[in-house]
């Protein structure tokens, strides 16, 4: 199938996030909000800029002076031999570094316009805004329903009708309601990897995020489950911005519009993505896509 | 070859296997040891009569036979020690009779075995049986069928006579202690104006109301006794001294050398049930244990509520919000070490701290009516509980932290990038994968409470509890009583009683009861976890 068709499987693009309007009187910490696209970014059309990033454990550099900017409604790939910060970076974008001790940070991230690093803002809304696939399926040792409605529920949605709506809207948006709407009260560990890992996908947009990180997120899997969730990726990208870390060259090439090729913690090079596989500017790209190293 | 053997490590194997094999022999020896003594004892035996080369005559239970340790002779001379009760004829319940001693063993149909209420087993004959003065029943045959019916009547008596004495006059005495304490309270008053003299003048008129109402009944206690006194068994004993008594004292009655297996059944499960429900006698030497299970298991049930919570918040706080550093690493080490104090340094802690501080404070403000004698000053249930949650709060502690360490990181994350705050990640994610773990640390909380004695001997426990913790006065729950335990009972009745041969079965007893009341809890616990366990197993691919 190709893109345009699947785009056009895709149901109506989300409602906006509702924002709620800063108190300044009180001094508390900035609720996250998007600003209107027109807010003056030289890149209209990007979600996320990144600007002179460092990132260090403890006295180890990680990344090194990372500036790129993540297009809106597009599917932006990390590549890179292990260990060259590509999953550093992505979880720099929702924060989830601030969790390692001894971790510190340089420089910007604007998440449409806001650096989201700014000591006011809010991680919990800016998390709710970023929603997050991991390595390895990761589900709650819950029921299926209760592993969507986990992130509504902690956003406060307490009526079970509403609940009820967004857990059907996310499993078919993640393409798991048909196999997945007889079972809803089972346990979610006794789905398939693939399963899992589509259902970890229907959790992180059942809080409505705008971008969704997605680290590695087939590693695990056999080609079929990948050819899945590869497919539902260039679905959801109408209307989500993904960003995706892959290993898996062929991945990237299929699913990306955009790669960013990273090494040793620097950026080497980022472009498009046909560029990048066809006609790459730098001689250490072609030695890594042609597979010469990593 | 041999140097085979050694460099492969097969020594190695077999000495691994060795210890293994030692430990379980012991736990497996201990514990057959426990059965076999402590689910005998119930079982009725025949009664033996010997008759010695000096004509003497003895009966009894044959209970073991050993070689005569110092026998001078090149023949094996052995010896038996026989159970021959009739303490308040001979004083002591066994004899050790030297086996070639002996010239005569028969087993007579008609000897009775009689429990009483006091004085232990009496082994004889029944001879006559009369009621006030006038003969029913004459020698062994007549009275053997005529004793279970009397028996029965006078059972029905003895039940009203308890109910009497521990029920209605026990409520009486309740009522009368609630006013006369309330009097006291009036009198403790500064203010004085009328209405607290005819307060005052109220309560007197109540008590002497209810002193009539206990009068009464005592009354009423008089004439039944006296009803069942009026029935009265002569019985011989072997060597033909004789004693009446009323039938008020026996407790059961059987002929155990002419009794079916059937009928040794019956008795055997009767004596069981005695042994569960009733409230001990002679000392705690006969009777049941019931005031001590119930005792050993609310204490541990309010250790446990107190314990759960304390332990769980702690290890929450050290794993999960306390800066791993220095202070962290010295609270854990504390904690630990705080597992290897002595259990009896806990109870002096309770004694000075709960004891003293707090439940002197509790009786100088809330109960000051009653002192000097103390309320909550003195032990309870309560104190002896919370010493015993500090002292199994290390477990608890150190299982919830590793349970909540085995919860993958994954997890964890998978929450916080929903926007879960670090609280929402714990109460939804958290803390219920980690329950299993929570649930062990309970688990060996509630064994090692149950099984601990010296703590308790001095922050409330006693040999024999005049009430249990519950009843049916408002408020139901006192917290405050002293109360009875089954690991304090063995050592009591094993170490402090008067008779301790006499009294060894009951100790038997109680130690298998213990120990199938922590295998009970263990289990009953462990079922639950892995229900949870099941519900929470991390997911596999």
């Amino acid at each position: 199938m190709s893109v345009a068709m699947m785009t056009m499987l895709v149901p109506k693009a989300p409602e906006t996030i509702a924002v709620s309007t800063v108190d300044k009187s009180n001094h508390r910490p900035a609720q996250f909000q998007m600003p209107p696209a027109e807010t003056g970014t030289k890149d209209k059309t990007a979600a996320i800029h990144i600007r002179h990033l460092n990132f260090y454990y403890g006295t180890s550099q990680a990344l090194q002076n990372i500036s790129l900017d993540i297009p809106k409604n597009q599917v932006t790939a990390f590549i890179g031999p292990s260990g060259c910060g590509k999953s550093t970076l992505l979880r720099c974008i929702n924060r989830l570094n601030d969790l390692v001790d001894g971790s510190r940070l340089e420089g910007r991230i604007e998440v449409e316009g806001q650096n989201i690093y700014d000591p006011l803002v809010d991680v919990i809304s800016l998390r709710k805004n970023i929603g997050m696939v991991f390595q390895k399926s990761n589900p709650f040792p819950k029921s299926i329903y209760e592993n969507v409605a986990y992130g509504p529920r902690i956003a406060g949605v307490r009526k079970r009708a509403e609940l009820d709506e967004i857990v059907e809207k996310s499993l078919r948006r993640a393409a798991l309601w048909d196999e997945a709407k007889d079972r809803l009260a089972a346990s979610a560990l006794g789905l398939s990897g693939g399963q899992q890992q589509r259902l970890c996908i229907a959790r992180a947009i059942a809080v409505q995020p705008q971008i969704i990180l997605m680290d590695e997120p087939c590693s695990a899997l056999d080609p079929i489950a990948t050819a899945k969730i590869e497919e539902l990726m260039l679905q959801l990208k109408a209307n989500y911005t993904i960003v995706i870390v892959t290993h898996n060259m062929q991945q990237a090439a299929r699913v990306s519009d955009r790669t960013a090729f990273l090494w040793l913690g620097k950026l080497v090079e980022y472009d498009g993505t046909h560029k990048i596989f066809t006609n790459p500017s730098e001689k250490l790209t072609e030695d890594y896509i042609t597979g010469r190293f990593g | 070859m041999k140097a085979s053997f050694w460099k492969s490590g097969n020594a190695f194997i077999w000495l691994t296997g060795m210890a293994a094999g030692i430990g379980m022999l012991m736990i497996g020896g201990l514990i057959a040891l426990i059965l076999m003594n402590g689910l005998g004892i119930f079982w009725p035996a025949r009664l033996e009569e010997l008759t010695l080369k000096d004509g003497s005559k003895v009966l009894g239970e044959i209970w073991n036979r050993e070689r005569i340790p110092d026998a001078k002779s090149n023949a094996p001379a052995t010896r038996i020690r026989v159970k021959i009760g009739n303490r308040d004829f001979y004083g002591l319940d066994f004899r050790w009779i030297n086996e070639a001693d002996i010239i005569a063993r028969r087993f007579p149909d008609s000897v009775f075995v009689f429990e009483r209420q006091a004085w232990g087993n009496f082994f004889g004959y029944a001879t006559e049986l009369s009621f006030s003065g006038e003969t029913i029943a004459r020698g062994a045959e007549q009275t053997a069928v005529a004793l279970p019916k009397f028996l029965v009547e006078t059972g029905r008596l003895l039940q009203q006579i308890t109910h009497i004495e521990k029920k209605v006059i026990g409520d009486i005495n309740y009522e009368i202690e609630k006013r006369r304490l309330a009097i006291k309270r009036l009198s403790l008053r500064q203010d004085v104006d009328t209405s607290l003299i005819s307060q005052k003048q109220k309560r007197e008129a109540e008590i002497s109301a209810l002193q009539k109402l206990y009068d009464q009944n005592e009354k009423q206690l008089e004439s039944l006794r006296e009803k069942g006194e009026a029935y009265q068994l002569t019985i011989q004993a072997v060597d033909g001294r004789t004693k009446t008594m009323t039938l008020l004292e026996i407790v059961r009655a059987f002929q155990p050398n002419q009794m079916s297996k059937l009928d040794k059944t019956g008795l055997y499960f009767s004596r069981v049930w005695e042994f569960f429900t009733s409230a001990p006698r002679e000392a705690n030497m006969e009777g049941g244990v019931f005031p001590a299970i119930f005792g050993t298991v609310l204490m541990v049930f309010i250790m446990s509520l107190a314990v759960m919570p304390l332990g769980v918040l702690t290890a929450i706080y050290m794993r999960e919000y306390a800066k791993q550093g220095p202070f962290v690493r010295a609270l854990r080490i504390a904690v630990n070490n705080l597992a290897g104090v002595p259990s009896i340094v806990f109870g002096i802690f309770g004694l000075g701290f709960f004891v003293y501080a707090i439940g002197g404070t509790i009786d100088k403000f809330f109960y000051p009516e009653a002192l000097p004698t103390p309320t909550y000053g003195t032990g309870g249930i309560l104190w002896a509980a919370l010493t015993l949650a500090l002292l199994t709060v290390p477990v608890v502690i150190v299982t919830t932290e590793e349970g909540l360490a085995a919860v993958p990181a994954a997890m964890r994350e998978a929450s916080l990038a929903l926007g879960a705050t670090k609280f929402e990640t714990l109460w939804r994610v958290l803390i219920p994968s980690a329950s299993p773990a929570i649930l062990t640390g309970l688990i060996l909380a509630m064994a090692r409470a149950a099984g601990e004695v010296a703590p308790l001997m001095i922050t409330g426990v006693v040999k024999l509890a005049p009430s249990l913790p519950l009843d049916g006065h408002f408020p139901y729950l006192h917290l405050e009583r002293k109360f009875m335990h089954l690991g304090f009972h063995i050592y009591d009745v094993g170490f402090q009683s008067p008779n301790i041969e006499a009294s060894l079965p009951m100790v038997y007893a109680t130690t298998l009861l213990l120990i199938l009341i922590v295998l009970a809890l263990n289990l009953a616990a462990i079922f639950l976890r892995n229900r949870l366990r099941r519900r929470f197993a991390m997911g596999q691919f």
